[in-house]
């Protein structure tokens, strides 16, 4: 019994990294109707922005708080940086253009990412110098808890919870929210859709950069491919809870998270990786406009 | 109007043929390959064709064993080269792909007339290329390709390493023997055919000594969290963790165990040898045991040379790929030393009677299946430091 | 906005056509027992590959470039239907090993490489019903996770090797069968997209409210489109695992698919003769590339990265690829190019 409410545990754990991933995802597809497959690869931005600027500073040897919170700040601020990059130069353009174009860019944006990383950074592994390291193991009934995914789980609620203020409660969240229901509308209001979105892309990047450097610290080994898997999975997790809706992302991530868990410790550890597009491919069966979505009605 | 329905679809299709004829014509092949090679030879340079996997998500291994064969280049260059003739090696990367590797293959065969090849690390490209060195003819050395299939492919293709059954039966033997263990967990990496093979002779050997493995999980390279894996693990208590993996996983898997509270030994294979390992599993990996083809701190004059000379040129202490990829080179050089000409057979026939070659990774003698005999050594970490523990004959 | 068919109208001729096929067929064979055992065998490699490269970037175009819909799983088929006909052929050549020899050895090479596109059809079927059913770009993160499923099937199952890979596969890919594929599956896509059922394929692409308002059922189209294009990877599968001789599930990891899609962007989405010039030109650079690199200009490997800069590149400036929805024959003067509407670009009529 005991390794079962282990599981749990792991398997949320899990799920909580995908969640901080799945909240910038679903933000930017509930905007643009756009899957922007170069997520992962900000995420992977925010680890290396993160690792270099912690080496640079010597946080490694001097694991603090501070200098946690230091890095944080500094990867989200370059991934949002980044973010508004590749929505100025990459999608903005491509505004009126089909579909499958916008989609092809994207793909070529995340591959672009992907393999500049590896040229740049090489492709061995790289070790994420451990800035923070709450001390001891929490246990419960024989229940290990890592402190620091205590921590990630807690950061993705509440920003969970910040997100939903933005969206809900103040002027930009109504903007974006007018931009997401139709965008010409929204100019004739006076809107800037541009910066709207380009606000929504930064904001979405911010959030992934910030991934980067929890999930660095909690697995300390990172790589120029790492966000292909993890974007992928926190776009399963956003569909899973219906797509455009924030806090649908954290619940799909926290299921899927459990999971493959479960699959993992019950099943066929292998599947883990291909039981998240099973359940894609189950939800766009059975219901496609996820748990919490709300279906839109296509408009010619 | 009569002539248009050539023009238009059939056109692509003459198109396509009268150019790639063209091009034909200018790349007609002139002599048999195995001819040329040995005229090559017959100038002042030995060409030596070389495949790796240089980039890609492989890139490290390719690149350390280019390192290996690179020294030993320059080292026999420096004394006077072989039969009086310089060494040249042509390398090429596969980008980690067997199609890859099998295309380059054929153009060191074929365009560069190579008179040996050297690669690859890993088995999957080593088995595509197999089959084309066998059919022209020309010996193929591999340093770490561990899946026996690989020399099956016919008599011109060798290897320097061990093979899975042996190394899997190292760590099997330690841990019963040495360590006097009895119960024993596996966690294999699925994705790797190396890492199977180990696991299921381990399995086997281990079985055989009167242990039991109480639990085989199993993840995919790549991953980055095993907790799940090694709850279930935790749950039979093992006396010992067997993780036949690369080092790229394995630093991340010791972390885990450790947090998961798993406080025994870890026990591994060659995969695990890099600095990268104790940097990324840090003191989690202290008091673990795994199996290498050689020890840096062996004392035997010729290590050490070697370990001082690649130091010198690359910075850091040689990885075992890299001690593979200079041994390769240099029982290649040795044979072709033996061998009364360059003609691609003769130097087959002196590869297939090396006996006792002293190189860095052991004495190598060749067997009659083209595999390497030699004995491997098990190292333990302590301190973040690789120390000898023992040796393993076969 | 609308490239719309009226390029193609050669359709209209029926079978009546069919000759010129039949010849370029002959014209393979002719080639395979005279000239092709003298060919320098590195050049023959490329050749092969490129061979298959077109047969798998013609069908793609099928599916991404008439049909608009964007698969990301190519390589999956391929690994499908390389995976089935490679194990049926290493079973008989363990069992039979006469079967394999000669005529016979022909005839159960066409026979597995058709077995090995049906089922890779199937797995098509399987995947693109569910995700061709919604509207948006499911369908790129599905067949892109399906790909990721089939290696770990693949991984999983022993029998196929697992990781260790599937060696001593019989040589029987030829010269002749590879380019006869070429010649087929550029001939099926070509009447098929001047049919009436490609008519509802480039009905999807260009408006896909539109088309069932014209009472199109735009799922089936879809589908079928997807499945045919399924079908032919997975028989490039089958030729080359019957090429290289040896199988290993990391051969159709994501980037195989990737270049495959490179060819079809690059080519034009929505052009035959694009695909195919895209295909046999990125094949052949690729080696190219690589005497730059033996040449010590560099020793790191940017043409990933030049192929993903070059998808941004082409989108934004040129979205329709070098060919567009152009066929070779268009660029011939006007009046050879009989039945075709009248001269002019006819999509600047419809513009």
């Amino acid at each position: 019994m005991i390794e079962f409410f282990q599981h749990v545990v792991n398997g949320i754990s899990v799920g909580s990294t995908y969640a901080l991933i799945a909240l910038g995802y679903t933000m930017v597809f509930g905007i643009l109707q756009l899957i922007n497959f170069a997520h992962g690869e900000v995420f992977m931005l925010g680890a290396f922005i993160g690792m270099y600027s912690s080496r640079y500073f010597g946080f490694g040897e001097h694991p603090s708080l501070w200098a946690l919170l230091a890095i944080l700040a500094l990867a989200m601020v370059g991934c949002a940086i980044m973010g508004f990059l590749i929505e100025r130069l990459a999608y903005r353009p491509l505004r009126r253009s089909p579909r499958i174009n916008v989609l092809i860019t994207a793909v070529g944006v995340s591959l672009f990412l992907q393999f500049s990383g590896q040229l740049l950074f090489g492709s061995d592994p790289k070790f994420f110098p451990q800035v923070f390291q709450p001390s001891g193991d929490w246990t419960l009934g024989g229940v290990r808890f890592n402190p620091l995914q205590v921590i990630v789980f807690c950061i993705s609620i509440v920003l969970m919870a910040i997100l939903q203020t933005i969206i809900f409660r103040t002027r930009l969240g109504r903007a974006m929210r007018a931009v997401s229901f139709n965008h010409d509308l929204a100019s004739l209001m006076g809107i800037p859709t541009n910066a709207v979105i380009s606000y929504t892309f930064m904001l979405g990047s911010a959030l992934a950069g910030a991934a980067g450097v929890l999930v660095g610290l909690i697995y300390p080994k990172i790589e120029p491919l790492m966000g292909t898997m993890p974007g992928l999975k926190a776009f399963v997790a956003a569909v899973l809870g219906g797509i455009g809706n924030v806090t649908g992302a954290v619940v799909g991530a926290l299921t899927l998270g459990l999971a493959e868990a479960f699959v993992v410790a019950y099943y066929a550890p292998t599947f883990r990786d291909a039981l998240a597009f099973i359940i894609l491919i189950l939800i766009l069966l059975f219901k496609p406009t996820g748990l919490f979505g709300t279906r839109r009605t296509e408009k010619v | 109007m009569k002539i248009s329905p050539v023009l238009n679809t059939f056109t692509r299709v003459v198109i396509a043929t009268t150019l790639s004829l063209s091009l034909a014509a200018c790349t007609k092949k002139s002599n048999n390959a195995s001819q040329d090679a040995t005229q090559n030879a017959a100038g002042d340079t030995i060409l030596v064709g070389e495949v790796g996997s240089m980039t890609g998500s492989e890139g490290t291994f390719g690149t350390s064993t280019h390192n290996g064969i690179d020294l030993a280049f320059k080292q026999i260059n420096a004394k006077g080269g072989v039969k009086g003739k310089k060494l040249a090696l042509i390398s090429m990367d596969d980008q980690g792909k067997p199609e890859e590797a099998a295309t380059a293959v054929t153009k060191l065969i074929t365009q560069n007339k190579v008179a040996a090849i050297l690669g690859e690390v890993a088995s999957s490209r080593s088995l595509a290329m197999a089959p084309i060195a066998q059919q022209y003819k020309i010996p193929m050395v591999t340093p770490s390709s561990t899946n026996p299939k690989v020399t099956e492919q016919g008599d011109y293709i060798f290897r320097v390493c061990f093979i899975d059954p042996f190394q899997g039966t190292v760590m099997a033997k330690f841990a019963a023997q040495n360590l006097k263990l009895k119960r024993v967990a596996i966690l294999r990496d699925v994705k790797n055919d190396y890492s199977v093979g180990l696991a299921d002779f381990f399995t086997a050997t281990f079985t055989q000594l009167g242990g039991t493995v109480v639990e085989d999980q199993a993840y995919s390279s790549g991953d980055t969290d095993f907790k799940t894996q090694l709850t279930n693990i935790k749950g039979k208590n093992p006396e010992a963790l067997m993780v036949p993996g690369y080092y790229t996983e394995v630093g991340l898997i010791a972390r885990q165990a450790r947090e998961a509270g798993i406080k025994v030994p870890l026990l591994g294979g060659d995969g695990w040898d890099s600095p990268k390992l104790t940097e990324i599993g840090g003191v989690a990996m202290n008091g673990s045991f795994f199996s290498n083809h050689y020890s840096q701190e062996d004392k035997a004059p010729n290590v050490q040379t070697f370990v001082e000379d690649y130091k010198k040129i690359h910075g850091v202490a040689p990885d075992g790929l890299a001690a593979m990829g200079y041994d390769a080179a240099m029982v290649l050089v040795d044979a072709m030393n033996r061998s009364p000409d360059l003609a691609s057979g003769n130097i087959r026939a002196a590869l297939a009677a090396t006996k006792d070659y002293p190189g860095v990774t052991g004495r190598i003698t060749i067997n009659e299946k083209r595999d390497a005999v030699k004995s491997a050594v098990v190292l333990n970490i302590d301190n973040g430091q690789f120390k000898y523990q023992t040796t393993i004959n076969p | 906005m609308s490239q719309f068919p009226l390029t193609h109208p050669g359709g209209a001729h029926g079978f009546v056509a069919a000759w010129k096929w039949l010849a370029a067929l002959a014209l393979v064979w002719i080639l395979q027992f005279t000239l092709v055992g003298d060919l320098d065998p590195y050049f023959f490699t490329i050749l092969m590959y490129a061979g298959i490269n077109v047969v798998l970037a013609v069908s793609l175009n099928l599916v991404n470039g008439f049909t608009g819909q964007f698969s990301m799983g190519h390589a999956g088929f391929m690994s499908i239907g390389g995976y089935t006909a490679a194990f049926i052929t290493l079973f008989l050549a363990e069992r039979e090993p006469a079967l394999l020899q000669g005529m016979s050895g022909e005839l159960v090479f066409i026979g597995v490489l058709l077995l090995g596109g049906i089922v890779a059809g199937a797995a098509g079927y399987l995947v693109g019903l569910p995700s061709l059913r919604l509207k948006g770009d499911y369908l790129a993160i599905v067949t892109l996770g399906f790909g990721e499923i089939i290696r770990v099937v693949i991984l999983n199952v022993n029998a196929i090797g697992g990781a260790r890979g599937l060696p001593n596969i019989p040589a029987l890919s030829s010269f002749g069968w590879v380019f006869s594929w070429v010649v087929f599956t550029t001939f099926v896509v070509w009447r098929l997209v001047n049919s009436s059922h490609g008519r509802e394929f480039l009905s999807v692409r260009e408006d896909e409210i539109a088309a069932e308002a014209m009472g199109v059922n735009t799922t089936r189209a879809k589908v079928r489109a997807f499945v045919i294009g399924a079908f032919f990877a997975g028989v490039a599968g089958g030729l080359f695992a019957h090429y290289l001789r040896y199988l290993n599930p990391q051969t159709f990891d994501f980037n195989r698919s990737f270049e495959i899609i490179i060819m079809v962007v690059l080519g034009g989405m929505g052009s035959i003769s694009g695909s195919i010039f895209a295909a046999v030109f990125l094949t052949f650079i690729r080696e190219a590339l690589r005497y730059l690199k033996d040449s010590g200009i560099t020793q790191l490997d940017y043409r990933m990265v030049i192929y993903a800069l070059m998808l941004i590149v082409l989108m934004l400036t040129r979205p329709n690829g070098i060919f567009g929805t152009r066929e070779i024959g268009d660029l011939l003067p006007a009046r050879l190019r009989r039945g075709r509407l009248p001269q002019g670009r006819a999509e600047g009529i419809i513009r």
